[in-house]
């Protein structure tokens, strides 16, 4: 008798595990799919040096050296000009509600100044909420300037442009330390609210159906809608108390402020939850274990984190990956939460945010709704 | 039959992508019977009774349960049917009292504390009310939910092999339940593997492939299969089994104990047979009122598994 490893005993379990393997077809599909999904995605999506960020101008000044020193931030690639402005307060409004990154401002009688030697300054007011988004842009800045002065002063103002004829002053807004914890943090809670909501939702209800006790349901008189609201709502208090305890956070240990209205922020926050919850019982539709529940759950946390600008600058990322973006409930939640924590909006700032919300939220309760049916069928 | 029909239903099909689970399966169930419910894992006994209480909607076929028609009226039909899963469908992290009151609720009942204390004590559980129900045996498990299904005062029980994987003592005592039910005027569909089970049910249907094989009065099945019963004694059964098998007019070899219960639907051609294997003087010979449960091992063995292949040789 032999007693010892058997290979054949060894072959056997590897082979059923094969086979099993290849059965589950969600499992199977996430364990190939996935990883190159998420590969292709991501790799190409995710850009920590992001170009191309939305600048308006206020042209206080349209001489050729305004101008060039415009074209010359135009030509490094960080910057796009998206539009010009009047006045500072068109361009504060646009920083606020996110439509611009940079507000360029470059003041009247600038080539005046340069010529006689008065150094005027050129004002940068840059959106510092997300300081890796305009980190590089700003960093940048003084080599693009140099170019464009040394190309345009020429002949007897060349002199001029060996002593900084003018200087650039960036004004970093809401977030002048360029703290990254003052932006990390109001992100967190998008993405700790869509982990749990989701994943709680969709596992608590395909229980029901994994256990059995969903048969005893569906045959008892309750209604779909009775199921669904008694099962939800205890998470939405959960979500509640997250919330409680991550604002408290926020604010005790990580010192982040709290800027604008609590209105705002409360409506985006419940709008949230509902979208997660949502997403989370589309979920538990379509698995049929708790296990898939979680690693479907599982699939739709990454582009919450990576393509929501949670990690990642949102306008560093190229259109696609901005128009996938556009569908992550998350993208718009932190939106909300960083304009109103950090920027200080209102809610006439956030109606947008709003509105995508409630699109997205239609989409996928209409979507849940085909697929759940109250008899077995 | 006098009594008015509780479930009346013609043409039930249920198709489950290309494959038709049941065909055009016709019922008709008098007030207070227990109708056994037979047939081979498969055959769409489990679909046939979910099609009855509206978990499934029907593809084709029409008629009423308790009035109400199968089809369309789903929701009145919940209220008055308690419907008992093969899988012990309550919450296991959930208590005893828990999950009781949990049920009373969703059928909205008044006086819902004394109905449910009212249970517990009926069931002997009053004392371990606080228990959870995952840490009950089987056959408590059966017995709870038996008792969950009941608290809405059902006119009509669905029950889906209810005593599977329960002991003796504890299936008897679940039927004798189902008759004092019975007796006050419930109706009851049962289905179950089990012979014993099977002769304690006023009417029986068997069901195969998705179709109805035989329906009839328990007492009339045997004489509907039509088979003819020796019964046979003596030394070495299990070598006389396996000649009598090859032997002409012999269609089935039972063994119950000490005897063999020789059958075949052939009359003339297994008294030849029989004739011939009394003059070898060996085993003693008598013939037999052919009884249920030859006629359910001939069903039985004519349609074993729906998935074994065709069974159509097996007719009523």
């Amino acid at each position: 008798m032999n007693l010892g490893f058997s290979l054949k005993r060894f072959g056997a379990v590897l082979y059923k595990e094969f086979i099993q393997m290849r059965r589950d077809r969600i499992t199977f599909g996430m364990m190939i799919g996935l990883p190159i999904i998420q590969l292709f995605l991501f790799g190409f999506a995710i850009n920590a040096d992001p170009r191309n960020l939305p600048t308006l101008v206020e042209m206080g000044d349209n001489g050729p050296l305004s101008r060039a020193v415009i074209a010359g931030m135009q030509n490094s690639s960080y910057f796009a000009f998206t539009g010009a402005v009047s006045g500072v307060g068109e361009g504060e409004e646009a920083l606020r509600r996110g439509t611009a990154n940079f507000v360029v401002v470059i003041p009247e009688d600038f080539e005046r100044d340069v010529v006689r030697g008065n150094k005027p300054e050129i004002l940068i007011a840059a959106d510092a909420s997300d300081p890796s988004a305009t980190g590089g842009a700003v960093a940048a800045l003084s080599g693009i300037v140099n170019v464009a002065i040394s190309e345009t002063l020429t002949g007897p103002l060349a002199q001029q442009a060996g002593s900084a004829p003018f200087s650039m002053v960036v004004h970093r807004e809401y977030n002048p330390e360029g703290k990254t914890s003052t932006n990390i943090v109001p992100g967190l809670l998008a993405i700790i609210l869509s982990m749990t909501m989701v994943m709680i939702t969709a596992v608590a209800i395909v229980k029901e159906t994994e256990r059995g006790t969903m048969e005893m349901l569906i045959a008892t008189p309750v209604k779909p809608l009775e199921v669904m609201l008694g099962k939800i709502l205890p998470y939405v208090f959960v979500g509640y108390v997250q919330t409680a305890v991550f604002l408290a956070a926020a604010s005790l240990v990580f010192g982040v402020p709290f800027e604008g209205s609590v209105w705002a922020f409360f409506l985006g926050f419940n709008l949230f939850i509902v979208v997660n919850l949502a997403l989370g019982f589309l979920i538990s539709t379509a698995a049929k274990s708790q296990m898939q529940a979680m690693q479907l759950s599982f699939f739709t946390i990454l582009p919450s984190i990576l393509l929501s600008g949670f990690m990642f600058p949102f306008a560093g990322m190229p259109g696609w990956a901005q128009f996938i973006g556009q569908a992550v409930p998350a993208t718009h939640f932190l939106r909300v939460v960083r304009k109103v924590m950090l920027k200080g909006g209102e809610v006439a700032d956030v109606t947008g945010e709003l509105w995508a919300l409630i699109a997205i939220l239609v989409v996928i309760s209409g979507i849940a709704m085909l697929r759940y049916r109250q008899t077995l069928d | 039959m006098s009594e008015p029909l509780v479930i009346d239903v013609h043409g039930l099909t249920k198709n489950f992508g290309p494959k038709r689970v049941v065909d055009h399966f016709d019922i008709q169930v008098p007030k207070g019977a227990i109708y056994g419910f037979l047939g081979p894992n498969g055959s769409g006994k489990t679909t046939t009774i979910r099609m009855l209480c509206g978990l499934l909607t029907a593809d084709e076929g029409e008629g009423t349960c308790l009035g109400f028609d199968v089809r369309k009226q789903a929701e009145q039909i919940k209220e008055q049917v308690g419907y008992m899963t093969q899988k012990f469908s309550y919450y296991e992290d959930l208590s005893i009292r828990e999950n009781l009151d949990f049920v009373a609720r969703m059928y909205r009942l008044d006086r819902r504390k004394q109905r449910v204390d009212q249970a517990l004590a009926d069931l002997g559980l009053a004392d371990r009310q606080k228990q959870l129900a995952g840490s009950l045996s089987g056959g408590w498990k059966q017995r709870l939910a038996l008792a969950a299904c009941l608290l809405h005062e059902p006119k009509l029980l669905l029950l889906d092999e209810p005593t599977a994987g329960v002991d003796p003592k504890a299936r008897r005592d679940f039927w004798d339940e189902i008759r004092r039910l019975s007796a006050m005027g419930v109706t009851v569909l049962v289905s179950t593997h089990y012979m014993d089970e099977a002769v304690q049910c006023d009417f029986i249907t068997y069901i195969a492939y998705g179709k109805k094989l035989i329906d009839g009065p328990s007492s009339k099945i045997p004489e509907m299969v039509g088979l003819e019963t020796w019964r046979v004694e003596g030394p070495e059964l299990a070598r006389l089994e396996d000649r009598l098998l090859t032997e002409p007019g012999v269609v089935q070899v039972a063994r119950f104990g000490t005897v063999l219960h020789v059958s075949g639907t052939d009359k003339a051609a297994l008294e030849a047979t029989v004739e011939r294997l009394k003059a070898e003087g060996t085993h003693r010979w008598s013939l037999q009122v052919a009884g249920l449960e030859e006629a359910f091992i001939y069903l039985m063995t004519g349609a074993r598994d729906n998935f074994a292949g065709d069974g159509g040789k097996v007719a009523a």
